[in-house]
């Protein structure tokens, strides 16, 4: 085929390559990372702002006497009482005693979701029997559990994993469901043709492909994890449960102690966001990110 | 099947077809009825030859390399693939965006079957050999539309088939990108003993690239004409004797079109 002089299809060759350098170079996307100092002007300090606003505001209605002190209590007032509990040591209990319950629950949602969600995915007739029922799991609040399961298994910590699970797997198996759904019709034909069929095809292309829906799934049975937890702590209260966030909120109301309940739901809501931005969060970004499908702004 | 088990180099000399397509009927179950997509298609790829198959739009191209593929199977006829499987390059790049290239192409030779301790140097020499030396640890996105197709066509090569299918790879690149990729195809081509079966629409660029350019005519799909190109490569798709044979093709292609529009 190359009959041409051995000298000029160098040539051509390195002309080639040149070209082909200069217009790599041209079209290549340059990738920089964002400076420490930029993340911490535009990402932390607008929500510190935030907070310190409502704190101001919460500070002007107290002491402009909107309302009763035992109806809306100082901000210090709810310092104190966290204060005091750190004092007697109760406070790590108390978290750990909700958020261990909560993540070993979410745990276990996680184990029964994910083959579930790939059950309904993959094979036709459970989805058709079990799939409706399972999205329509999710529209129903999940204190709607509470008293069923209370009489089912009694005062016991299964019965608050019960009201977990039953909140949480329908959205982790949901995720999976979608994102295996939106797997580009493209990658199976690619993987195909590279021999991925069968389970080698769920493992090198419909998992990882799936991954972000799937991610996204967990990140709300995490949300789910967590309010189906409080709704049973608050409702079923007892001694041998143990003090968790939820009780320490209906204990609040039981005593009338409106800083007590502030700080419950304080801890209730600081909790559930901390484990998505130190978990979820991070895990979601990375993942897209590494995917090219998150636009930095 | 014991053909498979034989190494590259043997196969060229045992069978005296990298494809064959025999009698080859294709239709899809359409709203008004079956509608025939591929009708009689009979071609042979031979080892080391470089086809390419020229179309209107909708004639049927991807149809017929997706059969070839084994990614559907004909209503009718049959499709013979000594080599085994064939590698396939689409128009979209079709890189996972979840690995790196050269990870893209470790997952190639994974599923070939390469050991582990191996798929780094190969998937380095792939790189290198489209000319990507430095993208082995970068992501999809990062990698401008030539390069990732050029990943692609390294993948497509990690797979050691004979034949490669190649989808109108370059019709979403720009004219001196797909000039640059062209002449990397060719390259490519010479030095390995890989088959090629290429779709386009373009007719400048089936005839810069193959030794035999087959048209094909629209609804059904049916073998129209085909053309031996006797260019000595390198060629350029602005040489004289490249415009003069895709003129000539062209007029031939108008013609299939046209005779739609007259009934
Ligand atoms: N899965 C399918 N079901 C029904 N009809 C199909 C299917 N795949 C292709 N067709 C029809 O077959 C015809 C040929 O399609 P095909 O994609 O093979 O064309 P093509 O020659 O590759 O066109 P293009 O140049 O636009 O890529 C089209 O009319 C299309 O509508
Ligand atoms: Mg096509």
């Amino acid at each position: 085929m190359a009959s041409t002089d051995t000298t000029s299809t160098a040539s051509k060759t390195d002309d080639l390559a040149g070209l082909e350098a200069g217009l790599d170079a041209l079209e290549a996307v340059q990738v920089t990372r964002t400076p420490v100092r930029e993340v911490l002007v535009k990402k932390v300090l607008p929500p510190l702002v935030a907070v310190a606003l409502v704190l101001l505001v919460w500070q002007v209605l107290v002491s402009a006497k909107v309302t009763d002190e035992y109806k809306l209590p100082a901000p210090s007032a709810v310092w104190d009482s966290l204060a005091t509990m750190w004092l007697q040591g109760t406070l790590f209990d108390v978290l750990w005693t909700s958020v261990s319950r909560a993540l070993l629950g979410f745990l276990m949602a996680l184990a029964i979701g994910t083959p579930l969600g790939l059950l309904v995915a993959r094979v036709r007739f459970v989805r058709a029997a079990i799939g409706p029922i399972l999205s329509g799991l999710q529209s129903l609040p999940s204190v709607a559990w509470v008293p069923p399961a209370v009489l089912w298994l009694g005062l016991q910590d299964s019965m608050m994993y019960t009201v977990i699970l039953l909140g949480a797997v329908p959205s982790i198996a949901n995720g999976l469901v979608a994102g295996v759904d939106q797997v580009p019709p493209l990658f199976l034909r690619a993987g195909r043709t590279l021999g991925a069929t069968g389970l080698r095809g769920a493992r090198h292309i419909v998992m990882p492909a799936a991954l972000p829906g799937y991610l996204a799934g967990l990140k709300q049975g995490w949300a789910f994890s967590w309010r189906s937890l409080m709704a049973a702590e608050i409702i079923a209260s007892s001694p041998e449960l143990g003090l968790g966030l939820g009780q320490l909120l209906e204990n609040g109301r039981n005593n009338i102690d409106m800083p007590g309940i502030f700080l419950a739901i304080i801890l209730i809501l600081v909790v559930g966001i901390a484990i998505d931005l130190l978990i979820f969060s991070p895990l979601e970004r990375s993942v897209l990110r590494s995917r090219g499908l998150l636009v930095k702004s | 099947m014991a053909i498979t088990i034989a190494k590259a180099e043997d196969r060229a000399t045992v069978t005296t077809h990298a494809a064959r397509i025999e009698h080859v009927s294709k239709s899809f179950a359409g709203p008004a009825g079956r509608q025939l997509v591929l009708d009689d298609i009979t071609l042979d790829v031979a080892p080391g030859e470089f086809v390419t198959l020229l179309g209107a739009s909708g004639c049927g191209k991807s149809t017929l390399l997706n059969l070839v593929a084994g990614l559907d199977r004909p209503s009718a006829g049959s499709i013979d693939t000594p080599g085994g499987r064939p590698a396939l390059m689409f128009q979209e790049h079709a890189l996972f965006p979840w690995l790196t290239a050269g990870k893209n192409i470790e997952l190639a030779l994974r599923l070939r079957g390469v050991p582990r301790g191996e798929r780094r140097g190969e998937a380095q020499r792939l790189l290198e050999l489209v000319r990507l030396n430095g993208a082995y640890g970068k992501r999809v996105h990062e990698l401008s539309g030539g390069m990732r197709q050029r990943v692609a066509m390294a993948r497509a090569l990690a797979q050691d088939s004979d034949l490669l299918l190649m989808d109108e790879p370059f019709a979403a690149l720009d004219a001196i990108t797909r000039d640059v990729l062209h002449g990397e195809l060719t390259r490519i081509w010479e030095e390995t003993n890989l088959s090629v079966l290429f779709v386009t629409h373009n007719v400048r660029e089936a005839v810069r690239l193959a030794q035999r350019v087959v048209l094909l005519s629209s609804r059904p799909g049916r073998i129209a004409r085909e053309w031996t190109v006797d260019i000595e490569q390198p060629r350029r798709i602005e040489d004289a004797a490249v415009a003069e044979l895709s003129l000539e093709i062209t007029e031939e292609l108008r013609g299939e079109i046209r005779r739609h529009g007259q009934h």
